[in-house]
């Protein structure tokens, strides 16, 4: 179970969509297959809580306008006709007080949803998000485990501000108990959002505002009931030999498109989804850069103590003889987000500030001198 | 031996040497629980908003006896603890509730194991009240195997999920929303319980306690919320950091009743006229006017921002337990000898499960990684120098 090990990160497989199912299916692993059907982001996670809740009467919804106002971004839509005033409880501006309740009923074995309007307003009630529900399996040796899902959107939306556009990841996914999930497509959101509901530990589940209306394939086994992605589990969303480049939420399309422009100019790029910043997939993050011996990571958030920051450090760490250039970050500007809108595309990161990383990284074949 | 008869439940003998001290010839008082005393309580009900309970309690013989027994219990097991931090056995943080012991004695009569407790740091005697063991206590005071989170909470982070005491907690004020949730919870089962959430006079400006107040009161859930009331925030009186120190009327709408905390028998009546309330209607606040002997914590002598004048006219005036004597002696169901001797085998039950605590042995290095998560996915984890420490989280 644990012991001391001096070299653990093997081949990951790089598979693509693992999917873990709740019913026994006759095939096991596949992509997935040709899609009939389309979903935006907001029905995915819209069916992912209603079918939770129906199968579980535990779990319960409480924000504020997750009820009456169906969902300030209408993710809740419907649900309190369907379920009631109890299980979708709407709560006033208080969310100290409402994070802390959700805790409390945790620890008394219900399994609450608490939505954060954005995560912007989690800061009200982070001391509960950490001190209440992630250290209290650890501290009780145990006997208290916290099955909670904090869910809302997270980072920039469009023209918000300083104060609305802040991205929670490298905050969350620095601490131990806590899992810290970043849906991007609809099947993510579906699958990642059940297993979240599912899981014994208190999970920090960021969306992305602009994300809710987009729509996606869909396959039938993401349509079931019972459909579950694993927790700690990356996709790789385009297989490339040239370079990794990861990212989460939005950055996934980003990256994605970032890729296709590099393809025009012969630079084949793997993107990494990572679907999970706690547990981090290092696995696959290692096994592609030890495949491409390139790395760009792509993130909205501040850069310093970022998300790419780790993902550098823990490439440095298991696979530095297999990179050729120094590992690219691409993130928000290092700056509070500015209102006016030349300013605000500045301060987050466009298609061409990834393709632009990636193509430092390919052309660099010595580590650049140490500039005066 | 006559201490196996006795109806406390908190005093065990921890081992077979124990049972075999000698017998001490009894009156029936011990079991004796049909013949009922009337007391009444030092002071009468302060009632916010609602009609206060009668200041006459029935109680028996029985109780009265297990009362001081459990309350002295109690104290010895704090004093014991002082002497264990100052010989370094026990680090960091100690909280003790030497003087307040009546409050969780008080409330333990009046409820029943399936009510939820959550309460701050001062947390070792509710944890006994609770069933918690002695050995569990100093074991985890201590940082050891035996200890009731194993070692890995300590002193602020005892917790006992089958008797519904959900610890145990080191940031101020956090346990009242938490404690609100727990009377969610039992709402939301519709279940016949309620929840203690018990906090300080300096807890009791905290603005999240006032969001899950309001929540508890629109709801109707059946918390109620109890301020130890000791007097002094840490260093700071209770006027110097309220502007009103009447913490049984700052609910407001939320229905609220002072009592005297140094008197077990009136915060049993407080908390059984609180549990009715709150089945009905929802939440009430009960402020428990106590004081505490020790400083805020070890690290406080508590004779900074207090006379010893002041500490030692408590003592004297309202101690619990003395209070319980004389209660005892009026009413003829011990001598006083009788009672020393309880108090001596409280004594001694300290000093054994103390000896047996630092027997067990400190937590196995592997439990550094150990309940991270519930479920861990196989997840790794690492120590200080991640290339020489890793773990697999199951």
């Amino acid at each position: 179970m644990w012991g001391i090990v001096r070299q653990n990160v093997g081949g990951a497989s790089g598979l693509s969509s693992q999917v873990m199912r709740l019913r026994p299916v006759a095939s096991a692993m596949r992509n997935y297959s040709s899609a009939t059907k389309e979903m935006t982001v907001r029905d995915a996670l819209n069916s992912a809580l209603d079918e939770e809740m129906a199968a579980d009467p535990n779990v319960f919804v409480m924000g504020e306008e997750v009820g009456e106002y169906q969902g300030a971004y209408k993710i809740t839509k419907g649900l309190l006709d369907k379920y009631g005033p109890e299980r979708v409880v709407d709560t006033p501006i208080t969310e100290a007080g409402f994070a802390g309740i959700g805790v409390g009923s945790a620890y008394h074995g219900l399994r609450p949803v608490i939505e954060f309007m954005t995560f912007n307003f989690s800061m009200q009630a982070i001391d509960h998000v950490i001190n209440s529900a992630a250290k209290s399996n650890y501290m009780s040796a145990g006997q208290i485990n916290v099955p909670i899902v904090f869910r809302g959107p997270n980072g920039p939306a469009a023209g918000v501000g300083a104060q609305h556009s802040q991205c929670y990841g490298a905050w969350y996914g620095s601490v131990p108990g806590l899992k810290v999930l970043v849906p991007y497509s609809s099947e993510d959101a579906r699958g990642l959002l059940k297993a979240a509901i599912r899981d014994p530990d208190p999970v920090v589940f960021l969306e992305n505002e602009l994300l809710y209306g987009e729509s996606f394939p869909v396959s039938a086994e993401v349509l079931d009931s019972s459909f579950c992605l694993p927790i700690g589990k990356a996709k790789i969303e385009r297989e490339g030999k040239d370079i990794t480049i990861t990212a989460f939420s939005k950055m996934v399309g980003y990256a994605l498109k970032a890729a296709e422009i590099l393809e025009k100019d012969g630079i084949n790029a793997e993107v990494i989804n990572l679907r999970s910043i706690r547990p981090l997939d290092r696995a696959t993050i290692n096994a592609s850069v030890r495949k491409t011996n390139r790395l760009v990571t792509v993130e909205e958030g501040f850069p310093q103590h970022g998300i790419g920051a780790e993902i550098c450090a823990s490439v440095v760490e298991d696979s530095f003889g297999y990179l050729d250039a120094p590992v690219e970050r691409v993130a928000g500007a290092d700056v509070p987000t500015p209102y006016a809108a030349n300013l605000e595309r500045m301060a987050f990161p466009q298609i061409e500030d990834i393709v632009r990383a990636a193509k430092r990284a390919c052309y660099r074949a010595v580590p650049m001198a140490a500039t005066a | 031996m006559a201490l196996a008869r006795r109806s406390s439940t908190l005093l065990k003998p921890l081992s077979a040497a124990s049972s075999s001290s000698s017998f001490l010839h009894r009156r029936p008082f011990s079991t004796d629980d049909t013949t009922t005393i009337t007391v009444e309580t030092s002071v009468p009900f302060t009632g916010h908003n609602c009609e206060p309970p009668s200041r006459s309690i029935d109680t028996t013989p029985k109780e009265l006896m297990s009362f001081f027994t459990d309350m002295a219990l109690m104290r010895r097991m704090e004093i014991a603890a002082d002497s264990l931090y100052k010989s370094k056995l026990i680090r960091g943080f100690c909280h003790l509730y030497d003087g307040q012991e009546a409050v969780c004695i008080g409330m333990e009569a009046a409820i029943t194991k399936k009510d939820c407790i959550i309460t701050a740091y001062r947390d070792h005697c509710i944890f006994l009240g609770r069933g918690g063991k002695l050995l569990e206590s100093f074991a985890e005071l201590m940082g050891r195997q035996g200890g009731c989170s194993r070692g890995k909470g300590g002193s602020m982070h005892f917790y006992k999920k089958e008797a519904c005491f959900f610890g145990g907690h080191g940031i101020v004020g956090a346990q009242v929303p938490l404690g609100c949730g727990l009377a969610f919870a039992q709402k939301y089962r519709k279940e016949d319980h309620v929840t203690f959430a018990m906090y300080g006079d300096g807890a009791a400006n905290q603005g999240q306690l006032f969001e899950a107040l309001n929540m508890a009161a629109l709801w109707d859930l059946p918390a109620i919320l109890v301020c130890e009331n000791n007097h002094y925030g840490m260093g700071t009186a209770e006027w110097r950091a309220a502007k009103s120190p009447a913490y049984y009327k700052r609910g407001d709408y939320v229905p609220g009743l002072k009592v005297d905390g140094m008197d077990a028998f009136a915060v049993k009546q407080a908390c059984k006229f609180a549990k009715e309330h709150a089945l009905k209607n929802g939440p009430i606040i009960l402020e428990m006017d106590t004081y505490r002997y020790h400083g805020h914590s070890m690290s406080d002598p508590g004779s900074t921002y207090r006379t010893r004048d002041e500490i030692s006219g408590v003592r004297q005036e309202r101690d619990p337990i003395e209070r319980l004597r004389k209660l005892i002696l009026a009413h003829d169901l011990a001598t006083e000898k009788e009672l020393k001797d309880i108090e001596k085998l409280a004594r001694k039950e300290v000093d054994e499960a103390i000896s047996q605590a630092k027997e067990s042995p400190m937590p196995d290095e592997s439990e550094l990684f150990t309940n991270v998560y519930r479920k861990g996915y196989g997840v790794e984890s690492f120590g200080a120098d991640r290339k020489e420490l890793r773990a697999t989280l199951p």
